[in-house]
C-alpha cells in the first residue's frame, strides 16, 4: 500500500485527512510544524508527503526545501485551501508534483497520492488554470526558450480539459490518445513550470494580486 | 507643465547622463544629432562640455529624480542668501581695511567662513516662521529642539539636517581657524581634551538609553498599527463568519443547507482575503463568479470556477455571462447535487466558456421542440450577439455546454 505522512498544521484537518485516507493509503503518520515535517519524513520515508501550502516558519516550500537537502527524490502533493496562485505556484516550482484543493473526496485523494507515487502528476483543475494562466501571453521570441518557455498546442489543450474538469482517461478519449500520453503532457508541464525561468511566472503573480 | 519641466534626463537611452538623450526626446529629434552636436562644440574652446555638464547639473533626471545641484542646495534662496552674507562680510572688511581698523589679515577668512555658516543656520531657523509646508515644519522642529519625544523628530527631511550641519561646521571651522591664525589653539587644547573625555562618556552613559528609547517609540507605533488591524480583522470575522457559524448550528438537520451556508461563506471570505471587493469593478470573471455563486446557492450544487485571463465587462460579455449563467443553472437541473466545472478563458480576440457537469447527459434529438431553455436562452442569445454554442452530450457521460464569444 501507498504510504504517506500528513503535513499540515491545522489539527482538525490532519485528523479529517487521516480518516478519510484510512484503509486507501497506509498513513505513517502526520507533522504540525516545518521541523517535525521535516524530521518525521526523513524517519518514516514515506512515497508521499501530503503538504498543507500555507504553515508558520515558511510553509510547503521550505518543508520541501529541507527534506531535499537530507532525502532527494522525496514526492509532494500539495494540498491546500489557499487559492493565490503565487502561493500554489510557489510550492509547485519547489518541487511539488501536484497540488489538489482540500475539498476533494477521501478517494480522489487516494488515487491522487498513488498517481503521484507512481510518478506522475497531478493537476487539479484550479491548477491547470494557473498554469495555463502563467504561460499565457506572448514574449520577445528572443527571449524564449521554447524548450522551457512555451506550452506545445497539444499540452495546452491538455491542460484545457483538465481545467474544464475532464479525467485524464475522458482527456484520452477526447484526444484519441493513450492515458500515458496524457500523463506525459502533464509531466512535461510539470517540468516547465519547474524550470523555465519566463520572467511572467513571477511578474504573473504580482499582477495577478493588484489585478484581484 | 512649463516646457523646463518636460525635459527630463534620459537615463536609460543616455550614454554618459542622458542630458543629450533628454534633450533630443524633448526636441523629437535623434539623439545621435544632439550627441554630435555637444562634441562639435567640445571643440570650440570646451563650450560643449560645459554646456554639458550645466545639463547634467540642471535638468531633472527621469522619474522625478531632482537635478544634482537641487539636490545639493536644497532651497536654492538659501544659498543665494549665504552669498550674499559672504559679501557682506567681505565689504565690511573692506570698509574697515579702507578705515585702518584691521589688525592683520588673519581674521578674513575665519569671518567669512563664520558668516556663511551663520547665514545658513539662521536661515534654517526662521524657515518655520514663514508659511508653514510640510517640509519646513519639521525643520522648524528641528531648529528649536522641540520635545526629543516626538515622532516627528525621527522623520526629519535629510537636507534640512545636512544645511543645519554644514552651518555649524562653517562657524565652527572658522572660529578655530581663527584661534589657529591668532596662536590661541595651544592652551586651549588641554580644555579640548577634558571637553572630549566628558563627552565620551556622557555618550557611553547616555547611547543604550536613547537608543532604547527610539526602538521603544518605533515598536510601539508597529503595535499600534497591528491592534488596529486585528480589531478590523476581528470585526469583519464576527460580522460574517460568527454568524454563519451561529446558522449553521441552528441548521443541523439540514445537511443541505449546511453545506450552502459553508459554501457561501468560504467563498465570502476569500473574497474578502484575496482583496477583492464585490461592488466596483465589473470584469467577464468576476461576472462569471458572481453567477456560478447565484445558482449555488439557489440550486444547492457546487461550481468550481477556473478562470484564465480577464477582461472589462461589455454588452457582448454581459450576453455571454448569462448564457453560461443558463448553462448552469440547467447542469444543476438535470445533475443535481453533483459539481459543476465551469472554465472560462479570456484571450485578447475571444473568450471561451465551458460549462459541464457529470450528469446523465441526455439525446439532443429527444428534446421536445416546446423546451426552449437550451435553443432560446443560451444557442439564441450567443447567436444574437455574434458567438456560437455547442452543447455536447452523450447519455450517461455528461454534458457539457461550450460558448465562445469573438472579441
Amino acid at each position: 500500500m501507498t504510504s504517506v505522512v500528513i503535513v499540515d498544521d491545522h489539527h482538525l484537518f490532519r485528523a479529517g485527512v487521516r480518516a478519510e485516507l484510512d484503509g486507501l493509503v497506509d498513513v505513517r503518520g502526520d507533522a504540525a510544524t516545518v521541523e517535525d515535517a521535516v524530521r518525521l519524513v526523513v524517519e518514516a520515508e514515506p512515497d508521499v508527503v501530503l503538504l498543507d501550502v500555507q504553515m508558520p516558519g515558511g510553509g510547503g516550500v521550505e518543508v520541501i526545501r529541507q527534506v531535499a537537502q537530507r532525502r532527494p527524490g522525496q514526492r509532494f502533493l500539495a494540498l491546500s485551501v489557499s487559492d493565490a496562485p503565487e502561493d500554489v505556484i510557489a510550492v509547485i516550482r519547489a518541487g511539488a508534483r501536484g497540488y489538489v484543493t482540500k475539498t476533494i473526496s477521501g478517494g480522489e485523494l487516494a488515487d491522487a497520492v498513488r498517481r503521484i507515487a507512481d510518478g506522475d502528476a497531478v493537476f487539479s483543475p484550479r491548477l491547470a488554470g494557473f498554469v495555463l494562466d502563467a504561460f499565457a501571453g506572448g514574449l520577445p521570441a528572443r527571449e524564449v526558450d521554447p524548450q522551457l518557455d512555451q506550452l506545445s498546442p497539444r499540452e495546452r489543450e491538455v491542460l484545457r480539459h483538465i481545467a474544464r474538469g475532464y479525467l485524464y482517461k475522458e482527456i484520452a478519449q477526447r484526444l484519441s490518445i493513450s492515458t500515458k500520453t496524457v500523463e506525459a503532457h502533464v509531466s512535461a508541464v510539470l517540468r516547465k513550470l519547474q524550470l523555465s525561468n519566463r520572467h511572467e511566472l513571477s511578474r504573473w503573480a504580482v499582477e495577478r494580486r493588484l489585478v484581484d | 507643465m512649463t516646457a523646463t519641466a518636460q525635459l527630463r534626463r534620459d537615463d536609460h537611452r543616455g550614454v554618459i547622463a542622458g542630458v543629450a538623450a533628454g534633450l533630443a526626446r524633448r526636441v523629437g529629434v535623434d539623439p545621435m544629432i544632439v550627441r554630435v552636436g555637444f562634441i562639435a562644440a567640445s571643440f570650440a574652446g570646451g563650450f560643449g562640455f560645459a554646456l554639458y555638464l550645466l545639463g547634467w547639473a540642471l535638468i531633472p533626471g527621469e522619474d522625478g529624480a531632482r537635478a544634482p545641484v537641487e539636490r545639493i542646495a536644497g532651497k536654492r534662496e538659501t544659498w543665494l542668501l549665504v552669498g550674499g552674507m559672504v559679501l557682506l562680510a567681505l565689504a565690511a572688511m573692506l570698509l574697515l581695511r579702507e578705515w585702518g581698523l584691521l589688525f592683520s589679515d588673519a581674521i578674513v577668512w575665519p569671518v567669512i567662513l563664520t558668516a556663511a555658516g551663520g547665514a545658513l543656520i539662521w536661515r534654517q531657523s526662521q524657515e518655520g516662521s514663514g508659511p508653514l509646508s510640510a517640509g519646513s515644519d519639521d525643520a522648524l522642529r528641528e531648529a528649536r529642539g522641540s520635545d526629543p519625544m516626538a515622532l516627528p523628530r525621527l522623520t526629519l527631511p535629510r537636507d534640512a539636517l545636512g544645511r543645519a550641519f554644514v552651518g555649524a561646521a562653517l562657524v565652527v571651522g572658522g572660529g578655530l581657524v581663527f584661534l589657529w591664525l591668532n596662536d590661541a589653539l595651544r592652551p586651549a587644547r588641554d580644555v579640548l581634551l577634558a571637553v572630549v573625555v566628558v563627552v565620551v562618556a556622557l555618550t557611553l552613559i547616555l547611547a543604550p538609553w536613547w537608543l532604547r528609547l527610539v526602538r521603544g517609540l518605533a515598536a510601539e507605533r508597529t503595535e499600534r498599527i497591528r491592534s488596529q488591524e486585528r480589531a478590523e480583522v476581528a470585526a469583519h470575522l464576527h460580522d460574517s463568519v460568527l454568524q454563519t457559524l451561529a446558522l449553521m448550528q441552528k441548521r443541523v438537520d439540514d445537511p443541505r443547507e449546511v453545506a450552502a451556508l459553508a459554501r457561501r461563506q468560504e467563498r465570502e471570505l476569500r473574497a474578502w482575503l484575496n482583496g477583492r471587493r464585490a461592488a466596483g469593478d465589473a470584469t467577464v470573471v468576476l461576472a462569471l463568479e458572481a453567477a456560478a455563486a447565484e445558482v449555488e446557492e439557489a440550486h444547492g450544487v457546487t461550481v468550481e470556477v477556473v478562470a484564465v485571463g480577464d477582461a472589462p465587462l461589455d454588452e457582448r460579455a454581459l450576453a455571454l455571462v448569462a448564457a453560461a449563467r443558463e448553462a448552469l443553472v440547467n447542469a444543476a437541473k438535470f445533475a443535481p447535487g453533483g459539481p459543476v466545472a465551469l472554465y472560462a478563458e479570456v484571450a485578447p480576440e475571444r473568450i471561451e466558456v465551458f460549462v459541464r457537469d457529470r450528469g446523465p447527459g441526455f439525446d439532443p434529438a429527444a428534446v421536445p421542440d416546446d423546451r426552449r431553455g437550451v435553443r432560446e436562452s443560451i444557442v439564441g442569445r450567443m447567436e444574437r450577439h455574434g458567438g456560437r454554442a455547442l452543447v455536447h452530450t452523450v447519455p450517461g457521460a455528461g454534458t457539457e455546454v461550450e460558448l465562445v464569444m469573438v472579441r
